[in-house]
């Protein structure tokens, strides 16, 4: 299965900082859920989050799109820092894409709205332009025969798809994909990692919460493994899977790859 | 050795669960207690059914224009025939009466689009903003005459089912904007916005609709500066509205509530504003999902309207009671409420019917 996907060449990544994470901390009430996040991503690299679930994981790649508010450190997207800025927040997120794990597609709207909505409100694009770029998004995750079809008739990983083609739509700097194939069935999930090792062939810079360790070994410039809310463990994936240096890292991936 | 197999036709399913004898099983006689029931409702309809559509039908009397053509046992719809007009019109100046009837041919014309499914979606919105913000000032300017040469006719004069529709019209146009605002309003971070729309909504919710009518009529104008005076009508408009929109308010609210997190995530993260994702994917998703309460509240109103017979006005219900009091007329009031809830359960019928088949059409088949 995602052992199969073929690697992408894995270029010399480029000087210019996309992403930068410094002594990010959030707390839910008491509750300290990110400790001291340090992370820099490079334009076109390709970075997969991994660790065991309540480790903080999905929550720090939703810091980079102000999805969740974090109380201290400063986090800078493609040479902007987020700060309560509700139009500085909005110009963030129409750069970075992400895909969720229960997809989160417009259910009153079909496949190509769900993917001009976003060109035509935001970016203000004519809509004639808008369903073109849709409609080739669509041929890209390979679904343009559903465009006309609601969500709630398509499969699951259709819907992943369409998820994608529609963050595509919006042509961000940046993709999050979040735990992205883990509600999906079997045979569903490698039609999505194709689509995301696709998308990684073209230079995409992505950040993947992901449990696939396949798609990691192929794919990722780098693998972080985190747990309670700390980055336990970051290493290009030769190494981390071959080499783990913690124990804690040792310990996951011998659940996660013995089973 | 196995005998070789002969196919045989599918046999055809048992004679006692299709067709007319397998409706009535299943429905009428699937079990003892369902059995005596059926009997039960079969006897009611026996006992009432025949005496009704005598006094309705058979023995009424249909024709004549004073109660001597009515015959004694059957119900006398003459009543109503000598004062349909003002059952419809109210007081309104009889030469005066074909403005009421311009405005709703208007109306009809100009809604008829809406209802075929060729037209596209977006002229339907249009011509839906359109007929919603200019077709009551057309119908006003028709109404209330005063411009273009039409001599006034002042809304005292206004009555009986045209009085009926323009309240209810009013406060179902004017009450679900209000009520989507303030429920936005209850759900907003703000503290300031969220307990002035909680405040509104509990307060108005409190006090019962003819207290607010009352209020409206008696009250306020001793708050006025004297002299000041605004129309009777008007006040008991936006006591009507203002009531129905918190109560719609908090309708909305429940299908705000419904939405999943995800969709306002998924909205955030391509960038759209809150009345983008509130206006383009929330709200188009709650509105949908509270179709039948939203109807509810619709038809309370309708009905509801019939109270501002406390404070003088005369709806279609006041007309009736009018006339049931007219002394050349005693004696007919079975008739005039007959007829008056007729009328009602006709209008709300079509407004429930009309719900169904939205809801039906709007359905994406999705529940995610």
């Amino acid at each position: 299965m995602p052992e199969s996907v073929p690697s992408p060449a894995r270029a010399p990544l480029s000087e210019q900082v996309m992403i930068q994470m410094e002594g990010v901390h959030k707390w839910y009430g008491a509750f300290h859920v990110l400790k001291d996040i340090n992370l820099t991503v490079h334009k076109g690299e390709r970075i997969v989050v991994c660790g065991p679930s309540g480790s903080g994981k999905s929550t720090a790649i939703r810091c980079i799109n102000r999805l969740e508010e974090y109380q201290r450190g400063r986090i800078v997207v493609d040479g902007q820092e987020l700060s309560n800025d509700v139009k500085l927040i909005e110009r963030i997120r129409r750069e970075v894409g992400m895909v969720f794990q229960h997809f989160n597609l417009f259910p009153h709207l079909t496949v190509l709205e769900n993917c001009t909505l976003a060109p035509i409100w935001v970016r203000k694009l004519p809509r004639k332009q808008a369903e073109e770029i849709a409609m080739r998004y669509l041929e890209r995750v390979k679904i343009p025969e559903q465009a006309k079809k609601y969500p709630g008739q398509l499969s699951g990983g259709q819907q992943q798809r369409v998820a994608i083609a529609r963050s595509l739509c919006m042509n961000p700097k940046i993709m999050l994909f979040d735990e992205p194939t883990s509600a999906l069935d079997p045979e569903m999930i490698k039609e999505v990692l194709d689509t995301m090792v696709a998308l990684a062939e073209d230079g995409m810079t992505m950040i993947c919460v992901t449990h696939e360790m396949g798609f990691a070994k192929t794919v990722a410039h780098r693998v972080i493994f985190m747990d309670g809310g700390e980055i336990i463990e970051q290493n290009a994936p030769e190494e981390f899977f071959t080499n783990p240096r913690s124990d804690r890292t040792k310990l996951f991936l011998s659940q996660i790859l013995h089973h | 050795m196995a005998e070789p197999r002969i196919p045989h036709p599918v046999p055809p399913p048992p004679a006692s669960t299709v067709g007319v004898v397998g409706w009535l099983r299943r429905n009428l006689f699937s079990s003892p207690l369902n059995v005596v029931l059926t009997f039960l409702a079969v006897y009611l309809l026996l006992v009432t059914l025949p005496p009704l559509l005598r006094w309705a039908f058979l023995d009424a009397s249909w024709s004549g224009d004073n109660r001597e053509a009515c015959h004694p046992g059957g119900a006398c719809w003459v009543f109503i025939r000598v004062h349909f007009d003002q059952f419809l019109y109210g007081f309104y100046p009889d030469e005066q009466r074909w403005r009421v009837n311009a405005a709703v041919l208007l109306l009809v014309l100009g809604a008829a689009p809406l209802f075929v499914r060729a037209v596209s979606g977006k002229f339907k919105v249009r011509l839906g903003l359109g007929l919603l913000v200019v077709y009551p000032l057309v119908a006003f300017v028709l109404f209330k005459g005063g411009t273009i040469g039409l001599p006034v006719v002042d809304t005292s004069q206004w009555g009986g089912l045209l009085l009926t529709l323009v309240i209810a019209g009013v406060g179902m146009t004017a009450a679900l904007p209000l009520g989507v605002l303030l429920a936005l309003g209850r759900r907003s971070r703000l503290p300031a916005i969220q307990s002035l729309c909680v405040t509104f909504i509990e307060f108005w919710r409190g006090v019962p609709l003819i207290t607010v009518l009352f209020m409206s009529s008696v009250m306020l104008p001793l708050f006025l500066p004297a002299g000041m005076n605004f129309d009777k009508l008007l006040r008991a408009l936006i006591g009507v509205t203002l009531f129905q929109a918190a109560y719609m308010a908090e309708v909305v609210r429940g299908g705000l509530q419904a939405i999943p997190k995800g969709q306002f995530e998924a909205a955030a993260a391509l960038g759209l504003g809150y009345w983008k994702t509130m206006g383009l994917i929330v709200l188009p998703q709650a509105l949908k999902l509270v179709i039948p309460g939203i109807v509810n509240t619709f038809i309370a109103l309708f009905k509801d309207t019939s109270l501002v017979l406390i404070i003088g006005l005369f709806d279609l219900m006041n007309i009736v009671h009018n006339a049931t009091t007219n002394p050349a007329w005693l004696g007919f009031s079975t008739e005039g409420y007959v007829f008056a809830a007729t009328v009602y359960w006709l209008f709300c019928f079509g407004m429930s019917r009309y719900s169904q088949n939205l809801e039906k059409r709007l359905h994406t088949g999705h529940k995610r």
